[in-house]
């Protein structure tokens, strides 16, 4: 358990502010306490100190998780965002897809999200802009990057591909194990 | 309107003859000697059959009427109170009577002519009519009853035009007296309907099917009582009989046992039955004979039967409502417009939902991904409500996978305060952050340690949760393989666990904290040794108290049961069964800590772990064979009960310790001795290769004895545990290397001054603690 450096603070804030730009500071200054991001084994845990002050009398290797796990550094020095990050993600996204009950599934399965399956899109998102996936009924599904713009969209061909996946809440089920 | 008040008088009034009718001509018959009718017209044959039917209806009527009213009477004469109402009835009575005695003595002469009896019909039409306009008169008074009688005058004669085939049956059904009864009763409501009169009938004709079927029950268990069970001989016990055969005499033997002196065969004694009875049970729902036996002693036989039954159908399929995403209402409706039946699985839970039947797999809906519900049995919600946690308090789940009940923690805490969510399985543990993630339980640490370690790791919680590993003889619809696969020593070792779980869960627990020093204690097992015995042995060995959970309904817990006595307050705690309940068998058990202070368990403790299991098998000899295993088990034990009194012996140990131990081992404890001057010190080391020699020795038996001197020792040191590791490592290594004992020497007394310090700063903190 330990601070992360700057390095891998910045690379993790670049990701955050992909799919919900400036609001990468509600994360920081919250009005319920101090809440703070540590890293342990390479995963990144965000968790208010209060919690971090208890989990220190845990030893490493006993220790499982802690608050909620946003993702992890690759091997390849990159971070990778996990599904479990949704809950934060989705509330302060900026570019949002809402998809077709009758395509849910499908992205749940971890597939794409087509022209057909496209139920609205945020106005004005440009292409390959990080977005967070929603059904109908405003239930955050996953998070994705547009494949096309807004107003591609429009014309696009109906199987066109116009959300590449990244996560879905799918995994939960699906891949269990790589959560941590 | 004026005539409104009359309105039911006058309608039955209207019901008489009509104008036409009376102003017909009068059919003319001639008739022969014989009484035959010479010649007459289908109609008239209609008629005349009507008006014989119309006759015998009147006559029966009449009778009655005339028994009714002198029942009246009476009970008028009883009544003194309204005596004004009884002298206005009674001449209207006597005024009818005297008419049906006019209408008697018209029909009494079958031989007469039909001629005259139909003139004096029609003076009776006359004078019924006289009397209607009679009693319109006196109605300025209208009574009821007044009414009533009327009425029963104007059927009598009009009813031949509509009902006289109902009439007819009627007849033909009052089969007996009984009957006549019910009909004078409907005669008395005879302003009734035809569709109500119907279904008195119909009630009545139940009534009698009830009551025939009734007999014949009774018949049937006369004869089955007559036939009467005999019981197999040895031969035939041994014999393989198809498996409803089974079931017959499983039914068989519960009705004798439940009527032993009825039914009994006199020469077998009642265990022969029991016996019997047990080893169906084994045939018929594949259990092993342990199991069944401690079954048999848990229920009554008149719930055995409920009980296994229960456990081989599946409980209905629960979810529970995460409220930190959504709300009961809101998911239930998601769920019903995804097709599913759902409803709320009681008035006890506010987060409980049934799922009756669903089109969609409801563990695979996106409202299940997104964390708006998760599958949970309904019995699992208990503990968490029985623990009651509250907002900011620090509360630890000590077997928390696969997190179903802690996150219900983190629920009713609104994600605030300290969870901590412990499971000693890693594996398990991930499941646990997979479960937490998808619900967003924020406020949680998770961690894998040892659950019989874990006071080492954090103290001072407000409330513990510990649903301890059990057999899960609860829940064995969920998993069948419990039925064969646990024998006495898996319980044995359960109850083990369970109890240093217990004693380590009370450690945790701050008895001062403001709010809560509550421990909750549940198992899945419906076996008393892994729920009362444990809580009973927490009462002996720690300052705790059982407190009422919480909940309003199952089954008190056990105060005592068979051989055991327990504390009385275990009624306090809860039981769930299967077939009472329709939810998993479940305990639970809520207690209060009151002081920090571990007390020295001055008591015997040998005497707490003595072997009931093997206490109750002693109690039935006849039926358990002694087997080898057995044997074997009871020698390990002796050996183990040996080594304890060793461990406290202290001064007596040297010499029979030397008697065991290897010489290069003796040359270690005597360099030991000469070099390490205090007493204390010595004692412990000696407890050390006192668990060293125990090591080598079995492994199994180790085991249960670090276990067991642990919590001995427990109030003395605790983090002598993990530095009495070190140094059984060290000793067993110096064996293995058989270097000079001097060396070893130095390597003991050094970790001997370490574990002093150790100790003293221990004893510090302690200080501090409390």
């Amino acid at each position: 358990m330990r601070r992360l450096s700057d390095e891998r603070t910045k690379l993790l804030f670049e990701k955050l502010s992909k799919f919900i730009g400036p609001n990468v500071k509600l994360l920081i200054d919250r009005p319920d306490g101090q809440y703070v991001f540590r890293e342990h084994k390479e995963r990144v845990f965000y968790v208010s100190e209060r919690l971090l002050k208890f989990a220190e009398s845990v030893a490493p290797d006993h220790f499982v998780s802690l608050g909620t796990c946003f993702g992890k550094f690759t091997k390849s020095g990159k971070f990778l965002l996990h599904v479990t990050a949704l809950n934060y993600l989705a509330p302060y996204a900026q570019f949002k897809i809402w998809v077709k009950p009758s395509a849910e599934q499908q992205f749940l399965y971890g597939h794409n999200v087509n022209k057909a399956g496209l139920g609205r899109i945020t106005e004005s998102t440009p292409k390959y802009q990080n977005v967070v996936v929603f059904s109908m009924n405003d239930l955050p599904l996953g998070f994705g990057v547009a494949a096309r713009s807004t107003a591609e969209c429009k014309h696009a061909d109906p199987l066109a591909t116009v959300c590449f996946h990244q996560a879905d809440i799918g995994e939960y089920i699906r891949n269990e194990e790589g959560l941590l | 309107m004026g005539r409104k008040a009359k309105f039911s008088a006058s309608e039955e009034s209207r019901r008489g003859k009509g104008k036409k009718a009376k102003r017909q001509k009068e059919p003319e018959f001639r008739i022969v000697d014989s009484g035959k009718v010479e010649k007459l017209g289908r109609r008239a044959k209609q008629r005349a059959a009507k008006r014989k039917v119309k006759e015998l209806v009147k006559r029966e009527k009449k009778a009655i009427k005339n028994k009714f009213a002198k029942q009246r009477e009476v009970e008028d004469e009883l009544k003194n109170g309204i005596e004004e109402t009884s002298t206005k009835r009674q001449p209207l009575f006597e005024d009818s009577d005297a008419s049906s005695a006019e209408d008697d003595a018209s029909y009494e002469e079958p031989s007469g002519s039909f001629k005259a009896e139909a003139s004096f019909e029609e003076d009776e039409n006359d004078d019924d009519d006289d009397v209607e306009e009679e009693e319109e008169e006196e109605d300025g008074d209208a009574e009821e009853d007044e009414c009533k009688v009327g009425t029963l005058d104007d059927l009598a004669v009009d009813e031949d035009g509509s009902g006289a085939e109902e009439e007819e049956e009627d007849e033909e059904e009052s089969y007996d007296e009984d009957d006549e009864d019910d009909d004078s009763d409907e005669e008395d409501d005879d302003d009734e309907l035809p569709v109500e009169r119907q279904a008195k009938r119909l009630k009545k004709e139940q009534e009698l099917e009830a009551k025939l079927a009734k007999e014949e029950e009774q018949m049937q268990i006369n004869v089955v009582s007559k036939d009467v069970f005999h019981f197999p001989s040895e031969t035939e016990i041994d014999e393989p009989i198809a498996i409803t055969d089974v079931e017959q005499r499983i039914r068989d033997v519960l009705m004798v046992l439940m009527n032993f002196k009825q039914y009994r065969d006199p020469e077998k004694p009642r265990t022969e039955y029991i016996s019997l009875l047990k080893k169906d049970l084994c045939t018929y729902f594949s259990y092993n004979e342990f199991l069944v036996e401690q079954f048999v002693q848990l229920f009554p036989l008149t719930e055995l039967m409920d009980f296994l039954e229960a456990s081989e159908t599946q409980r209905p399929l629960t979810i529970r409502a995460n409220t930190l995403k959504t709300r009961k209402r809101d998911l239930a409706q998601a769920l019903i417009s995804r097709g599913a039946n759902v409803e709320s699985v009681g008035k006890w839970s506010t987060v409980g939902l049934v799922v009756y039947e669903s089109p969609v797999p409801i563990g695979a809906t996106p409202e299940y991904l997104a964390g708006h519900y998760l599958l949970q049995g309904a019995s699992s919600m208990l503990p968490v409500m029985a623990l009651a946690p509250q907002e900011n308090e620090r509360i630890l789940d000590m077997c928390a996978a696969p997190g179903g009940k802690a996150s219900h923690i983190a629920a009713v805490m609104k994600n605030t305060g300290t969870l901590f969510a412990n499971d000693v399985n890693k594996e398990r543990a991930r499941a646990i952050v997979g479960n937490f993630h998808r619900l967003g339980v924020i406020n949680s640490v998770i961690c894998s340690y040892d659950g019989r370690k874990f006071s080492e790791v954090l103290k001072g919680f407000d409330r513990v949760l510990l649903d301890a590993p059990c057999s899960g003889t609860g829940v064995i619809s969920k998993d069948p393989s419990v039925k064969t696969s646990k024998d006495k020593q898996d319980i044995q070792r359960c109850y083990n666990l369970q109890r240093e779980l217990l004693l380590e869960a009370i450690d945790c627990v701050n008895a001062k904290s403001p709010t809560g020093g509550y421990i909750v204690y549940s198992t899945c097992s419906v076996l008393p040794e892994e729920n009362e015995w444990v809580v009973d042995y927490a009462l002996k060995n720690r300052d705790v108290k059982l407190v009422d959970t919480g909940l309003d309904f199952g089954n008190e817990g056990f105060s005592s049961f068979r051989n055991l006595r327990f504390h009385p307050s275990l009624k306090l705690a809860k039981r769930y069964y299967p077939h009472t309940h329709n939810m998993d068998g479940f305990f639970v058990a809520k207690l209060k800590k009151f002081s920090n202070i571990i007390p020295n368990s001055t008591k015997n403790p040998e005497h707490d772990n003595t072997d009931w299991l093997e206490a109750k098998s002693s109690d039935n000899e006849a039926e358990q064979e002694g087997t080898q295993s057995d044997e074997k088990q009871e020698e390990s034990k002796e050996e183990i009960k040996s080594k304890k009194s060793e461990d406290k012996g202290v001064k007596q140990k040297k010499s029979k310790k030397s008697s065991n131990v290897t010489p290069d081992k003796k040359k270690q404890n005597s360099n030991l001795e000469r070099n390490e001057s205090k007493g204390v010190k010595k004692e412990k080391t000696k407890l050390k290769n006192k668990k060293v020699n125990g090591k080598v020795d079995s492994k199994e038996d180790t085991k249960q004895k670090v276990g067991k001197g642990d919590k001995k020792k427990h109030s003395k040191n605790v983090g002598l545990k993990r530095k009495g590791k070190n140094t059984i490592d060290n000793a067993v290594d110096d064996q293995n290397k058989q270097v000079n004992g001097v060396q070893a020497v130095e390597k003991q007394s050094k970790n001997a001054k370490r574990k002093r310090k150790q100790k003293d700063l221990k004893r510090l903190s302690n200080k501090n603690d409390q």
